[in-house]
């Protein structure tokens, strides 16, 4: 995968298949927010434990909150912090 | 026995006098009491002031016992949320030899679990539970939605703990509403403010906070901060006994999740929303008991003037 946006992408594939949203997630901005487009918090705590199996981490308990798992560009912002590879 | 919650000293030095003045009566499981005569005057009494306070509101009353249709109870998530606080109800359902070895096996304290099947019924979680799908049965909400009195039921949570404010079962003292998301968000905030008052005037020093449910594990400590965020639960917390204060009553505001859960709609065909408050009647009781002492009968005539008018 193109190392350039590869961890967007694969992070966006993942919220598509775990964060249940109504709406097409590749019509969605880097910044918009997840749950005003509809994830539901039980969808959300789904789409944590499949970015951890995805990446092979785990996210600290300060992490696990709403705000870090709000949006794509926050999703791998907080996956950067933990020092996933993107490649 | 499986991850019995310790006391504080002041927590068990205060079951040792409740159970010494007869207000709770030993069962030898820790969280599961009796109730003394005492001990039920007050509770009772409590739980009418509620009514009284209610009375306006005109909700409808419900009565429910403490079992739930498993159903529905599969279908509210609570195993998702809270499995360590479920209790299933097993039974027998074998031969007559099978019922033999069961009594031997259980005669002699040992593991019976395998000639046991599970009913089709739960313990209830919640007072309210029972209501949605009772609620949703009848089809959409009339205009404005409605007010539910679920009344004072026992309640179960498998959480055994030495501290006499932790019990297993104990009484819930439920409201709902139904309606618009926002009538259910002005009925749960107007309901918080009038819970702290009527724990005023029994001289229960009473504050709120933004709160979470005990949800389970790494997904439930997000579910919780979730839940912190959109400030969806407020309690109600006064000093019992121990460093912490302790959370009597509780306002949750469900937004769709039961509504959708149960297929509960607007006139409309709009999803309802849904919010409940619980009045945690046996910590209340412990708490005006610890403030104003055992004997009820000696308390400062302000209190028992709104307790017994």
């Amino acid at each position: 995968m193109d190392p350039e946006s590869g961890m967007g992408e694969r992070v966006r594939h993942i919220i598509l298949q775990h964060g249940r949203l109504p709406t097409d997630i590749q019509a969605l901005e880097d910044h918009a927010d997840l749950y005003q487009a509809g994830m539901t918090s039980h969808a959300s705590v789904n789409l944590m434990l499949a970015l951890e199996a995805e990446f092979d981490i785990e996210f600290p308990d300060a992490m696990l909150k709403r705000s870090v798992f709000q949006s794509v560009a926050s999703i791998t912002d907080a996956l950067e912090r933990l020092q996933v590879s993107a490649a | 026995m499986a991850g019995l919650l310790a006391a504080t000293p002041d927590q068990a030095e205060f079951l040792v006098e409740l159970l010494d003045h007869g207000l709770l009566i030993e069962t030898g499981e820790p969280g599961v009491y009796g109730r003394g005569g005492g001990f039920e005057r007050i509770r009772e009494a409590f739980d009418r002031l509620v009514s009284r306070v209610a009375e306006p509101d005109g909700a409808e009353a419900m009565r429910f016992p403490p079992v739930l249709p498993r159903r529905h109870f599969e279908a509210s998530g609570y195993l998702k949320s809270f499995p360590h606080l479920a209790g299933t109800i097993f039974s027998f359902e074998g031969t007559e030899q099978e019922a033999i070895e069961q009594e031997d096996v259980a005669h002699r304290h040992g593991d019976w679990s395998g000639y046991q099947r599970m009913t089709d019924l739960v313990l209830v979680p919640a007072a309210c539970y029972p209501v949605y799908p009772a609620i949703a049965r009848r089809g959409p909400l009339p205009p404005g939605g409605l007010a539910i009195d679920a009344g004072g039921a026992y309640v179960f949570r498998h959480e055994p703990s030495a501290d006499p404010a932790r019990l297993q079962m104990f009484h819930q003292r439920e409201m709902v509403r139904l309606g618009e998301p926002e009538t259910v968000a002005l009925w749960r905030n107007s309901w918080r403010d009038r819970a702290e008052e009527v724990l005023t005037r029994v001289g229960l020093d009473a504050h709120p906070e933004v709160a979470a449910d005990p949800f389970f594990g790494r997904a439930g400590r997000m579910l919780a901060a979730n839940q912190r965020a959109q400030e969806l639960k407020f309690e109600l917390l006064i000093p019992i006994a121990g460093p912490e204060p302790t959370a009597v009553a509780s306002f949750n505001y469900h937004q769709d999740h039961f509504a959708g859960t149960y297929g509960i709609t607007m006139a409309d065909g709009s999803p309802a929303h849904t919010a409940c408050l619980g009045f945690g009647l046996e910590r209340i009781t412990l708490g005006l008991l610890r403030s104003h002492g055992l004997d009820h009968t000696r308390w400062p005539a302000a209190v028992t003037r709104q307790l017994w008018p």
